[in-house]
């Protein structure tokens, strides 16, 4: 990216300049607005489809929810946090990678073992459980 | 793999057991890499979290439910707060790129009131579910709930605190390396909880409304 023009001047010194691609670049004033405006859309859907309930069915309703909280934390990522396959030579996105694996495992397990472990093992409990 | 190393060097007349060129570490150029590997581990405490509020966000002890304690257009305003403070933040970032500190110090004190306005609407909805008899002890949803949201409240308020910290050291010591630096690492985190609130609003406050 073009990170590397302002950041040259600031340190003449250095040599070989690899530890400034390094590092993660500040993004343009385009990409800022670009990922501001795709936000807001990525936002004020999902509100709408809740508030005003174009959609009858609460299944419909949550998937499309949630598929826009997923596109819109793609763009978060990409606009607002810059995150790419090369900064820091990669190991960004080699942590990220693997922090989504985990939390996937402990999100999809907790909520798959405690669904059944309530379905199954507590018959006849009176706790308000909603339906 | 020494006797490797050795034979290997074994040419050149003399045995290296390190890296010569090694220890040339520029100051403070691994931090943004270990601050983001903090942020990924601050995104497992919050999927812990969710999983909690996943897991015990149906059991209301007869007490009040989503339905009865959420507004939506107050969490559409909030979320619009912690949006634009995003924004504002970019531009922080490309005025500090550009080397302009007063411009800079502007787009930050910005940034600083849309996060305080969004901890006074987060606090004005706690104190009225409070109000209401919605308090943590309530139900294990709305421990899970308090748990959850307050968390990301909590770090809103230690970036805001952040915030002004590094807005008194840009106007000591200007836009130097080091501040920079940690403006870098705030815009990260401040960004990253933007990406949780994503979440929160999806997963808490939407799909509550919705169950």
């Amino acid at each position: 990216m073009s990170s590397d023009s302002h950041a040259a001047p600031a340190h003449g010194h250095d040599g070989h300049g690899e530890s400034h691609a390094a590092g993660p670049s500040h993004g343009t004033l385009r990409s800022y607005l670009v990922g501001f405006v795709l936000s807001v859309i990525l936002t004020a859907v999902p509100f709408w489809l809740v508030m005003a309930r174009p959609i009858a069915s609460n299944e419909i309703t949550a998937v499309a929810i949630m598929a826009f909280a997923v596109v819109q934390i793609v763009v978060h990522m990409i606009y607002f946090l810059h995150m790419d396959f090369h900064s820091e030579g990669g190991w960004t996105m080699m942590a990220l990678i693997f922090t989504l694996v985990i939390v996937f495992i402990a999100l999809s397990g907790s909520l798959w073992v405690m669904y059944h472990l309530d379905t199954n093992m507590m018959p006849g409990q009176t706790m308000g459980q909603a339906p | 793999m020494t006797t490797a190393l050795s034979t290997a060097k074994v040419e050149q007349g003399a045995t290296i057991f390190h890296l010569a060129e090694d220890h040339h570490q520029e100051e403070g150029s691994s931090t943004l890499l270990g601050f983001w590997i903090y942020l990924m581990s601050d995104c497992l405490i919050f999927a812990v979290l969710f999983a909690t509020y996943g897991v015990l966000g149906g059991n209301f002890a007869a007490g009040p439910g989503p339905k009865d304690l959420f507004e939506l257009p107050l969490v559409a305003l909030n979320t619009s707060m912690l949006l634009f403070s995003s924004i504002t933040y970019g531009f922080a970032m490309l005025t500090m790129a550009q080397g302009r500190v007063a411009a800079t110090q502007i787009w930050l004190a910005v940034t600083g009131l849309f996060g305080l306005a969004f901890l006074s609407i987060e606090l004005y909805e706690f104190t009225h579910m409070f109000h209401i008899g919605a308090t943590p002890q309530r139900s294990a949803f709305l421990s899970s709930f308090f748990t959850l949201v307050g968390t990301h409240g909590l770090h809103v308020t230690f970036g805001t605190i952040w915030l002004i910290t590094l807005m008194v050291q840009v106007g000591r010591y200007g836009l130097i390396a080091a501040n920079r630096r940690r403006l870098t690492c705030l815009s990260m985190f401040w960004h990253f909880l933007d990406v949780i609130w994503i979440g929160v609003f999806t997963f808490v406050y939407l799909m509550g409304m919705l169950r």
